[in-house]
Order: C-alpha cells, then sequence, then structure tokens
C-alpha cells in the first residue's frame, strides 16, 4: 500500500508539471460549461412556455432536463479527452527507459499499475471537481436536488474509472504516447457505438446484451439517481477487466 | 556473493547467452568484458531480475532470482545503459522517489539522500530538473540512483559510456572507492577500464564466456614471450646477430625509426630476463643505447587475441584445421 501511494504521489508531481492537466482541465470546462449553458437557456425557454400554459403544463424537473443532458453531454467529451490523460503513463516509462528502474525495484506489478491508476483517477476527480461550480452557482437562483447529483458524480467518477483503466491498458502496448491515445479512443469509441447499436437493436436479444453492454446507459441510470448494484458491477468490473489486462501485457514485456 | 549458473537466454531464435557461469566473492570488483551485442546486457537484466533467463540461474547475496526476486531486488543497485531518470524531476526529488521504492525506511531517507549526492558529487545540482543537467551529471544521478538504498551489489551497465575524459576519472575513482564494502559488476567495451577499476575479469563474445581470471593472469596466459623495445642512436650500426647470440633471445624484429636512429623488439623466451645482458651487449657495441622497455601485454591485446581465437577454433572445427601459424 505504501509504495501504491509513493508511486501515485510520482505520477501526479509529473502530472502537475506537465500542462496536459492544465489544459485538458481548461478545455472541459469550456466546452461543459458552454453545454450548460446552453441546456439552461433551453430550460428558460420551456419553463416560461409551461407559465404561459397555464395548470395544464406538463411537469418539468430541472434534474431531468437541465443536468441529466449536461452530464450526458460530458461523458462524451470525457471520451474524447480521458486518453490524453492516460497516455503517458506507461508509454512515457518505456520511451524513458524509466520501466528498468521499476522493474528492478522492489516493487510488485499490482502495485505499478494501482499506483499509476490512482493518480489518474485522483487527477479526474479533480477535473470533475472543478465541474461542481455548475450547481452551486444554479443553487443561489433555484431549488437543486442535491441527492441525485450525487449519485450522477458517483456515476460520472466510476465511468471514468472504466475510462483510465482501458486507456492505461492502451499505454501498456506501446511506446508512442500518440498511439496510446489513439488505441484508448478506440476502445472507448467502441463501447460508444455498442450503445447506439443497442438503440437500433432494440427488442432483441442481442439488443439487449448490447443494451447491457453500453456505457452510457448505466451512466444514465445514475444521472438519473438511481445507484444499482447492476450498474455498480458493470463500471467495477469493467475497471478491474482494464487493470487486469494491463498488468498482463506489462508482465509478458519482461518475457520478450 | 553472486554467483552464476549455466545461464542461457534466447530471444527467439537468437541465442543472446549461453552456459554463462562465474562467481563474484564480496567486496570484489569484476568487469564484463566483451564488444557489442556480446550478451552484457543481457546478463546484467537478467542478475537484476529484469527479465527471466531461459536456462540455469544464478544466486545474488544467497537468494536466488526466480525464486526470491523480491529479495534480490532489494540487496541490488542497478545503472542500466541510459540512466534510468524522470527528467521532469529535480536531482532531489527523484533520488527521495527511489530511496522510497527500494524500501529505505522514512527516517533514513534524509540521509540516504545526503550520502548519495556527496558521493556522486551532486551537491551544487540537486535542485536543478534532471532534464537540464548535461549527460555526466546525468549519468552521476544515475549512480546516485542505484547506490541510495546502500545495497550489497552494485550492477553497472557501461557507466562511463558517452562521459568526457575527466568525467570517466571522476566515475572510476568514485566505483573504486565503493568496492570493498559493495560487490560491483560493471560492463564496458573500453578496455583500459577494465584494467584501471577492476580486479576480475570476465570475457564474453557472441553470448558465451571466453576467459574468466585476474587481469594479470589473463595477461601472462596469452603471452607466448617476453617482448622488449630497444631504441638507439645509429641504428644502420646494428647487427642483429650480436644480440641473437645472447642465451634467451629468439628473435629479433626491427621497427620504423626516424633520424637514422634504430628501434627493434627483442623477443625472449617466457620468464627469462635478457634485459641485463641485452643493454651490456648494445653498449659494448657502441650503438648509443636512448631506450629500452619491456612491453607489457595489455588487455586489449588479450581480449583481442581471445576473441577472435575463439572464432579461429569455430573455423577450425568447420574446416580441415590449417598449420597454425604459432613459432617456438
Amino acid at each position: 500500500m505504501k509504495n501504491i501511494l509513493t508511486l501515485a504521489e510520482k505520477e501526479l508531481k509529473l502530472y502537475f508539471i506537465s500542462p496536459i492537466a492544465y489544459v485538458l482541465a481548461m478545455v472541459f470546462l469550456m466546452v461543459s460549461d458552454y453545454l450548460f449553458h446552453s441546456q439552461v437557456f433551453f430550460y428558460s425557454t420551456l419553463s416560461s412556455q409551461a407559465m404561459r400554459a397555464q395548470g395544464n403544463a406538463p411537469q418539468i424537473n430541472l434534474h431531468e432536463i437541465l443536468f441529466r443532458p449536461t452530464f450526458l453531454n460530458m461523458s462524451i467529451i470525457l471520451l474524447l479527452i480521458m486518453p490524453l490523460l492516460t497516455m503517458r503513463l506507461f508509454a512515457e516509462e518505456k520511451k524513458g527507459r524509466t520501466t528498468e528502474l521499476l522493474m528492478t525495484s522492489p516493487l510488485t506489478i499490482t502495485e505499478i499499475v494501482l499506483g499509476k491508476f490512482l493518480a489518474a483517477w485522483f487527477i479526474y476527480a479533480l477535473l470533475l471537481a472543478l465541474t461542481l461550480h455548475l450547481p452551486v452557482m444554479l443553487s443561489h437562483v433555484t431549488y437543486v436536488a442535491w441527492k441525485p447529483l450525487v449519485a450522477s458524480y458517483l456515476g460520472l467518477l466510476l465511468m471514468g474509472g472504466v475510462f483510465l483503466s482501458m486507456g492505461l491498458f492502451a499505454s501498456s502496448l506501446t511506446e508512442n504516447q500518440i498511439v496510446a491515445a489513439v488505441i484508448s479512443f478506440g476502445i472507448l469509441i467502441g463501447f460508444w457505438l455498442i450503445g447506439l447499436t443497442a438503440q437500433t437493436a432494440a427488442d432483441s436479444s442481442v439488443g439487449e446484451v448490447f443494451n447491457y453492454l453500453s456505457l452510457i446507459d448505466h451512466l444514465d441510470n445514475f444521472v438519473k439517481g438511481m445507484i444499482n448494484t447492476r450498474d455498480l458491477t458493470y463500471f467495477l468490473s469493467l475497471t478491474i477487466l482494464g487493470l487486469f489486462l494491463t498488468h498482463r501485457v506489462v508482465e509478458s514485456q519482461r518475457w520478450k | 556473493m553472486i554467483e552464476v549458473m549455466h545461464l542461457g537466454k534466447r530471444y527467439g531464435e537468437v541465442l543472446a547467452i549461453d552456459d554463462v557461469s562465474f562467481t563474484v566473492a564480496k567486496g570484489e570488483i569484476l568487469a564484463f568484458l566483451g564488444p557489442n551485442g556480446a550478451g552484457k546486457t543481457t546478463t546484467m537484466r537478467i542478475l537484476t531480475c529484469f527479465m527471466p533467463a531461459t536456462n540455469g540461474t544464478a544466486k545474488v547475496a544467497g537468494f536466488d532470482i526466480f525464486e526470491a526476486p523480491m529479495e534480490v531486488k532489494r540487496r541490488i543497485g542497478y545503472l542500466p545503459e541510459n540512466p534510468p531518470v524522470y527528467p521532469e524531476m529535480t536531482v532531489s526529488e527523484y533520488l527521495q522517489f527511489v530511496a522510497k521504492i527500494k524500501g529505505v525506511p522514512h527516517p533514513k531517507i534524509r540521509a540516504a539522500l545526503a550520502s548519495a549526492l556527496e558521493k556522486c558529487n551532486l551537491g551544487d545540482v540537486s535542485r536543478r530538473l534532471i532534464g537540464n543537467l548535461s549527460r555526466g551529471y546525468r549519468q552521476r544521478v544515475g549512480l546516485a540512483q542505484a547506490m541510495i538504498h546502500n545495497p550489497d551489489v552494485l550492477i553497472l551497465d557501461e557507466p562511463t559510456v558517452g562521459l568526457d575524459p575527466k568525467q570517466i576519472i571522476e566515475i572510476r575513482e568514485l566505483i573504486k572507492g565503493l568496492g570493498g564494502e559493495h560487490t560491483i559488476v560493471l560492463s564496458t567495451h573500453i578496455l583500459p577500464e577494465a584494467t584501471a577499476v577492476c580486479q576480475k575479469v570476465v570475457i564474453i563474445n557472441q553470448g558465451r564466456i571466453v576467459a574468466v581470471d585476474s587481469q594479470d593472469r589473463l595477461s601472462a596466459q596469452v603471452r607466448k614471450s617476453e617482448k622488449i623495445s630497444v631504441r638507439v642512436r645509429r641504428g644502420e650500426a646494428v647487427e642483429p646477430e650480436k644480440l641473437l647470440s645472447i642465451e634467451g633471445v629468439q628473435q629479433i624484429l626491427p621497427q620504423p625509426a626516424v633520424d637514422g636512429e634504430g628501434v627493434f623488439i627483442v623477443e625472449a623466451e617466457l620468464g627469462r630476463d635478457v634485459r641485463e645482458a641485452l643493454s651490456k651487449r648494445v653498449v659494448e657495441s657502441g650503438w648509443g643505447l636512448l631506450e629500452m622497455k619491456p612491453l607489457a601485454i595489455s588487455l586489449e591485446d588479450v581480449f583481442l587475441q581471445l576473441t577472435t581465437e575463439e572464432k579461429g577454433v569455430e573455423e577450425a572445427a568447420a574446416a580441415p584445421a590449417p598449420a597454425e601459424g604459432v613459432t617456438a
């Protein structure tokens, strides 16, 4: 455990030194704030229409109309930027020949993989924490339901774990950061496409399988405010799968 | 301290090392000598548990590299060919990190850092980014990294490669100073380095050990005669027959010389000192003795001879053996 923290601390140090994390945070915040802003605009139009319609207007729910689409959009942006957060982790060690240091130190491969993963997850959590200004800002002008927001953030955090573990796996495959990023784009977009296929193939048994595999669907449950063991299991098991594959790749490279 | 037993490593079809065995005693400095691609790095990587061997095994400080890799790793400091540094970190940040992952207990880290900085003369640059340091300093950071946890065994892969002559001397002095306390294995393809630093030499070529011995004994093994170089003022007056009549002298080899001086190499029987008789004869003949020096065979000659002899043996095995041109 001590070793994992030491390794994570080193990775965090490198994250804060390099400009990547800062640039990513800025771009992510700009895009997600813009999307939030347009959603707020849509919501205000909708609510003024509802006011004009008087009593027989449909129920409009702030969380449903404002936060849910924002978080789902955010997940697409995350899908595009997360590979950039993980591409360095193993590729750079291999290129700089520092793998030799790690592998000849009394560390297990599990410790190395977990150290890197935790550091990346911590950076991701910070990135999400920065978006908290949206509900906080809104809570000054209207009533915000915090409980579904907690569930939404938990969902985003868990989904990020999947993105990061897949990115880590991609990074362990190559010593070229760009190649690592492209591979993890491929994997993540694959998950996204599964979601789209699930929509078109609905009702068949194939559709059901795809439905279960789709990342966005599971995230949507969290965003709606539901915390299901089914979704928890899905995210955690995919994360563990990514970490396990990474472990295998790093181990196998010793034997080449 | 280190026991290597029949180590072999195969990369697909290529046999990188084959049946490598040697031992290193505690406190000894051993040079691993061989041309590029001979299998030096492979052997070191196996010893440090970076990669597994295909056959054979090795013990470091009594621990088997397969059965107890963690114990071995704790006791080894390793400097790979390229120092494994993070250019974005400062020297002391980096060394602290290494100390932690090598298992130096927290209260001792400060002392370990200070002593590594001092031994490797890095005090002035401890706050600088490693990426901004010169090659020589980076190499020293690599060395500091290898010894920060005060390991029993230091494995250094070409520790002086890419350094300028002054830095090379500094690093060699440092390594020499570390011997005795630490057991050191270093690889090199630069022969004077082995001469300057090590007590024991292992010569490896094409993945096989060609010779293991102390440097003096290796030289003696290869040397077939005593050689003395003689320089005289009046080269035209020299009559080789006069020297050949000295007991023990076998051959006179004239060498190119300038300004009418004469230079020749006198070959004598092994183990016989002909210098006194030789100088007397030259002076009596009135050739004007300017210089006389015994030619010690350098490790370079040993190395070339051993690695090419090995090749000769293989060729001889393939084709009917030609008569060896060794004169009695």
